[in-house]
């Protein structure tokens, strides 16, 4: 038996926890760009904050698009609601309050991650210090996931949980996709640039992708393979499918355990056939960022519905 | 004043119930015990075990600091408190009973009416009320001060929400953490069974209604709450669900809590939030920490709450001075835990007395806790007395006064080695078909040399009480 609230609480942390890291991954990928490129890093910060969803609370606090404003705003700025130090904040109120469903191995790694990085992120990061930074947060939240694989019970507990992970996951890659979708499209870069090989990389690299890429496509960058991986690919643990996988899963094993399916249960199944049935080509032609507007639109959906049907409020 | 030191009184040198600790103390490597007094810091505050201070807007948790030498009561000293104690809280529980039915004690004369009647703490709502099983308060936390070898007083009898217990327990397992040879050399008693015990306790209460294993659930006002810890981990440890007043309605003539599959009963609510916040059809209307119509369920029998509202009536500072009578009434024995004298500032005599020495004294609000609003006038300027005399006058039954007595000590470690503090102790009491008082409690230390407060609300510590098994 599981209080409504406490799905509700173990949903969210798990959500601002996957925040928290991903925010560091698009300043990690931002700052490549900005390294990289001599122009323009404005314009780079720029998608970075619109992946970030944060571009028009940035634009009121911020004139200028420098990776000194954008990592201070993503990274420790704690009017912003979605920043690394909010975000990880967030999840420990959320733990604090479930607490009685972690073990004690899963509550510590969130309660010392949140000790560390408040100590880390009190004052304004020196650039040279923000690789090392990154690497703190990354470090941080995977040792927070490590407690909580290796140790929690796979339970309704385990499965609320990992809906809020996968959702906030499939909504973070969309957004990513999306704010870029123009330069995966065919008819405006079809040899590549140089400058394009640079905003695809950027891509892989907001979702750690650049090096696992080669792996599996044995080639140079293509934009048709780059949309393929971050959507269709069911062993990339980022892309739309691979969550989805995951999301249908632990839905199941809910409507398994209480016997009841819900709403949540059909909008997921027709999003995972959606993802199943399309070929990146279809994807193309029916319209890319169609397509991911669309995703978003349904993923945030099934996030509503989930916190209904389960009770969450 | 001189006080009495619990390791090393100066008159008869090292007391008995220390003398295995004290050898093992002149072996151990002081720069080592210093990286154990670290290291429980750290334990501490990875854990989370932290408490709010309201008042104050950085530190929002804080940690209560812990001293790593025990305190430290032998298997005979433990036998007489625990004897006083189980007096005491029969009488506790009788009195509530006659206050809400009979009202023989009054009727007797032994404890005037106007401070019932007009006392905040009385619910006329629990008047002919019976709660399950004829229990009212189950959870209790005597507070006791030491003034001598064989002087014992109740200092308070908290029967509402006591809190503390949560630190009693991790501070035993902090020290078994930190120690783990010294358990082997000396024999203590347990107190980890408490979580259990209390179960146990709750589940044996239940409303008669409740069919099977009854459902029992701990309310806690929310994660804000100074002592949402202990909430939370005694719900943990109990293996029940912690819920707020938004988890809970009612549902059918009975109290449920919402939960991924719809409503579940519940039967017994171990509840550690206020009387007044419990009901807001029956109490303060714009409560959202408790449940609108708990009090209906409550009097047709459905559901156990503990403690049973109304119980502050029994812990109330104006009620305490009147605990030997009361002792004395329901059990026909002098009580053998005495009271520390008090003034009754309502009474004129005991005002003037009270004003004529107020830097003597410690002056008290009857219906405070915490530390809060108190005057410890040998410790206060000349200027805090002045003010807090007018208050008392503007007031008078607001306010009771005490001697200030020379609490025993107990050492606590220090950069300098061992230095006496004033300690008291509160040993936890569970009522229920009989009563279990786990052996230990919660030592909370004055962490100031000569201080006297030993709140943690005010700067005070805790130790880990030990009652050997001798």
């Amino acid at each position: 038996m599981l209080l409504g609230r406490t799905a509700n609480g173990l949903y969210w942390m798990n959500r601002y926890i996957e925040r928290a890291e991903n925010m560091a991954r698009l300043v990690d990928a931002g700052l490549r760009m900005a390294l990289t490129r001599t122009q323009d890093a404005s314009e780079e910060w720029n998608s970075v904050l619109l992946s970030a969803g944060s571009d028009i609370a940035f634009s009121q606090k911020y004139q200028d698009y420098t990776a000194a404003n954008v990592s201070d705003f993503l990274l420790r700025d704690t009017s912003n609601p979605s920043s690394t130090m909010s975000s990880i904040e967030t999840a420990r109120n959320n733990a604090r309050m479930v607490r009685t469903a972690l073990t004690r191995e899963t509550w510590e790694s969130i309660n010392e991650a949140w000790m560390s990085l408040k100590r880390m992120l009190a004052r304004p990061i020196d650039e040279r210090d923000l690789p090392t930074v990154l690497d703190a947060i990354k470090r941080e939240t995977a040792l927070i996931r490590g407690s909580f694989y290796g140790t929690m019970l796979r339970n309704e507990i385990f499965d609320f949980s990992q809906l809020g992970t996968y959702v906030e996951r499939a909504d973070n890659t969309a957004r990513i996709l999306d704010v870029k979708y123009y330069v995966l499209l065919p008819s405006l870069s079809w040899v590549g640039s140089t400058l394009d090989n640079y905003q695809w990389e950027s891509i892989l690299r907001s979702v750690s992708a650049h090096r696992s890429y080669r792996w599996v496509y044995e080639a140079d960058y293509k934009p048709t393979n780059i949309a393929d991986y971050l959507i269709l690919n069911v062993r990339m643990p980022r892309s739309l499918t691979f969550c989805y996988r995951f999301l249908g899963e632990h839905l199941k094993f809910l409507a398994d355990d209480y016997g009841e399916r819900h709403a949540c249960h059909a909008t997921a199944e027709k999003i995972q056939a959606l993802l199943k049935r399309g070929s990146i080509k279809d994807i193309f032609d029916h319209g890319l960022h169609e397509f991911l507007a669309e995703f978003i639109r349904d993923n945030t959906r099934l996030g509503d519905e989930i916190a209904q049907d389960y009770r969450f409020y | 004043m001189a006080a009495f030191d619990e390791m090393l009184p100066e008159v008869s040198g090292l007391r008995r119930p220390y003398e295995a600790y004290d050898r093992w103390l002149k072996e151990q490597d002081p720069a080592r015990l210093t990286q154990k007094m670290q290291d429980a810091e750290r334990v501490f505050r990875k854990t989370g075990i932290t408490f709010a201070v309201y008042g104050e807007q950085e530190a929002s948790e804080r940690l209560i600091p812990f001293d790593i030498v025990p305190r430290i009561l032998s298997g005979q000293e433990w036998r007489r408190l625990t004897q006083g104690i189980e007096q005491r809280v029969q009488a506790l529980n009788a009195f509530l009973d006659d206050i809400y039915h009979r009202q023989e004690i009054l009727r007797a004369g032994r404890v005037p009416k106007d401070l019932i009647a007009r006392n905040e703490a009385f619910l006329p709502e629990m008047i002919g009320v019976r709660p399950p099983a004829g229990v009212y308060t189950h959870i209790i936390g005597v507070d006791i001060v030491r003034i001598s070898e064989n002087e014992f007083y109740v200092l308070e009898d908290n029967a509402r929400t006591p809190s503390g217990v949560s630190y009693m327990l991790e501070n035993r397992e902090t020290m078994m953490q930190l120690f783990p040879e010294l358990f082997q050399k000396i024999k203590v008693r347990p107190v980890e069974n408490y979580p259990q015990l209390l179960r146990q306790s709750l589940a044996a209460v239940r409303p008669q209604s409740a069919k099977g294993t009854p459902t029992i659930a701990v309310l806690t006002p929310g994660s804000y709450n100074s002592a949402y810890f202990e909430h939370a981990f005694l719900a943990d440890q109990m293996g029940v669900q912690l819920v707020e007043g938004q988890d809970l309605r009612v549902v059918d003539g009975h109290v449920a809590m919402r939960t991924t599959e719809g409503y579940k009963q519940i039967d017994v609510l171990y509840r550690r939030v206020d009387d007044a916040f419990l009901d807001p059809l029956t109490f303060r209307p714009d409560s959202a920490l408790g449940v609108p119509g708990i009090m209906d369920v409550y009097r047709a029998g459905n559901i156990t709450i503990a403690n049973a509202p109304g119980t502050g009536i029994a812990d109330d500072k104006a009620i305490y001075s009147y605990m030997p009578e009361i002792v004395e009434f329901y059990t026909g024995r002098k009580a053998i835990l005495g009271n520390i004298p008090t003034w009754r500032c309502s009474e004129p005599d005991s005002l003037k007395y009270v004003l004529e020495h107020i830097s003597e004294l410690v002056i008290k609000e009857v219906h405070g806790s915490g530390g809060y609003g108190m005057l410890v006038g040998p410790a206060a300027t000349k200027k805090e007395c002045e003010a807090f005399a007018k208050k008392l006058q503007a007031k008078p039954s607001n306010y009771i006064a005490q001697p200030t007595l020379a609490l025993s000590t107990c050492p606590i470690l220090t950069e300098k080695g061992l230095s006496p503090r004033h300690v008291d102790l509160r040993p936890y009491v569970l009522v229920s078909d009989r009563i279990r008082i786990v052996p230990g409690g919660l030592t909370r230390v004055a962490l100031k040399e000569g201080s006297l407060v030993v709140n943690s609300s005010q700067g005070g510590g805790t130790k880990d009480t030990w009652v050997l098994d001798d």
